[in-house]
This record gives structure tokens, C-alpha cells and sequence, in this order.
């Protein structure tokens, strides 16, 4: 699924990355205020959800080659983590939409859960 | 002196609490492999593994250092800190149990999963630690040929 799409589907803003929406796509999705929970999987592709805004959900997600945030609930992350943001090049879109409600309406849009490693 | 002769060696300093640098130096050892043109999802394997033993330190000793060991077929990430030790290894192995501080769980850690986690990535792992001591964790990684990796 298209960054562009998701940005559309959850009436997301566009904090970084705008350039690179056309562009990304996501296989699967992950939503979790863990960041250690996140850290289990490593599945490429993958679209993070959280609730979490500080510069380590950047660092999880450069470390997973993960492109793209979704920040809910309105949450927007302050300056220092949009800069390293846009360091790795990476998408970040806030909703309004709840955590539970975010993943909802995604997975019913066709983006599934991603597989944890065994 | 380098006490691998036949690794390359990269050296990291990791400080404690440093919560803002975390993961500095594991993007850092993350770069240094891409650039070296190994196989993407070993890549991410290691730096999964390196920064959750970056964490660790931040969290729980008095600082340390990362040091980045690569030969022709393995590499090698040992975590080496100043102290305190870790009480129980086998508790501290177990998913869940955590002796964290309220502040890691605010960036998303914490949790009881940095061992665990480590094991899942690497090929092996060696834990040295006891209470009182420092501890040394020795994570390694085999280079097998590109179709032996998934992805």
C-alpha cells in the first residue's frame, strides 16, 4: 500500500517526508507504544503506528529499515525528532485517530499485521 | 591492541542515561555494514541486536562501549560495561522481566525484551556478568551465502 494511500485513508497530516509519498510502500503493519515489542520483529516494509513522538521511535525504525510512522491521537513529535526524521529519510503522518481505530481501518483497507520471527 | 588479528575493529562509547545519543553508535555500525555490501536482512539482524545492547547499557550500567569485530566470514558486536553486573542471567533472559527505570519506559523500553531480542538475532550469544561486576555480552553473526538469508 502507497504512503500517499495511507496518508489519505487515516486524513493524516504530513510531518517529514512529504516528498517520498508517492514513493514508499508497506507490506505490513505494526502498532505499538513499545518500542522492544517493535524490536521483535524484523520484517522489512513495514508501516509503524504508535502513540510514541521522542527520537527513539526514529532510531527503532532506521534500525528496522522501517520508511514510514504514523503517529496517532493528533500526536506530533517536536523538532529534534523530525530532523532526524528527515536525516534517514523517513515518512512521518500524524492522525486523529485512536491507536486501536488507526490499525482498524488499515487492516480493513488490506495492509495485514507483520509475521514475528520465531 | 587489537585482541581479534584477523577482525577489523570499530570502538564505540556508549554513556549512561544518554537517552537523547541512544542509538547513535549501533546507526553508526549500521552504516558501516551497509556500506560493505552485505545482505539487507543480515544487516538489520545486527543492528537490531547492537542497539538493543545499546540500550542496555544506557539503562542499566554506568556506561560502556560497543566494539564492531568483522572478518571475512562473521561479525562479531561485544557490549562491554563498567558495572553493575546482572543479578540473575536466567531471569534477565526471561521475556518480560525487567529492572528498569520509569524514565527507559517513556522512550519505549524497558519492557524485558533486550535479551530475548538479542538472542532472537544473533547466531550466538555469550553473557558474562555477576552481581557487582561488569558485564560482557559477545553477539556473533555468521556471513553465509546471500540465498541462505531470507530477505
Amino acid at each position: 500500500m502507497k504512503l500517499l494511500e495511507i496518508k489519505e485513508i487515516l486524513d493524516c497530516e504530513c510531518i517529514a517526508g512529504e516528498e517520498y509519498l508517492n514513493e514508499y510502500e508497506v507490506e505490513h503493519a505494526f502498532g505499538c507504544d513499545l518500542m522492544s515489542d517493535a524490536l521483535a520483529f524484523s520484517s522489512h516494509n513495514t508501516l509503524l503506528i504508535t502513540g510514541l513522538t521522542n527520537p527513539q521511535v526514529i532510531r527503532t525504525a532506521e534500525m528496522l529499515d522501517i520508511a514510514a510512522i504514523v503517529f496517532v491521537r493528533g500526536k506530533k513529535p517536536d523538532e529534534n525528532t523530525i530532523e532526524l526524521a528527515n536525516k534517514y529519510h523517513k515518512i512521518l503522518l500524524s492522525t486523529r485517530e485512536i491507536l486501536y481505530t488507526s490499525c482498524g481501518i488499515l487492516y480493513k483497507s488490506g495492509l495485514k499485521g507483520v509475521t514475528i520471527d520465531e | 591492541m587489537n585482541d581479534y588479528p584477523d577482525f577489523l575493529k570499530y570502538h564505540y562509547e556508549v554513556e549512561r542515561y544518554d537517552f537523547t545519543r541512544a542509538g547513535e553508535a549501533s546507526s553508526a555500525i549500521k552504516a558501516r555494514l551497509k556500506k560493505l555490501g552485505l545482505d539487507t536482512h543480515l544487516v538489520r539482524r545486527i543492528a537490531i541486536a547492537s542497539y538493543e545492547s545499546e540500550i542496555n547499557i544506557i539503562i542499566h550500567s554506568y556506561g560502556g562501549t560497543l566494539t564492531l569485530y568483522i572478518s571475512a566470514d562473521k561479525i562479531m558486536i561485544i557490549a562491554k560495561d563498567s558495572g553493575p553486573g546482572i543479578d540473575d542471567i536466567e531471569m534477565a533472559m526471561k521475556e518480560g522481566y525487567t529492572t528498569a527505570s520509569d524514565a527507559a519506559r517513556e522512550y519505549g523500553f524497558g519492557a524485558g525484551m533486550g535479551l530475548p531480542n538479542i538472542k532472537r538475532y544473533c547466531d550466538q550469544l555469550e553473557i558474562e556478568s555477576s552481581k557487582g561486576q561488569s558485564t560482557t555480552i559477545t553477539m556473533t553473526f555468521a556471513i553465509k551465502d546471500m540465498e541462505d538469508e531470507i530477505k
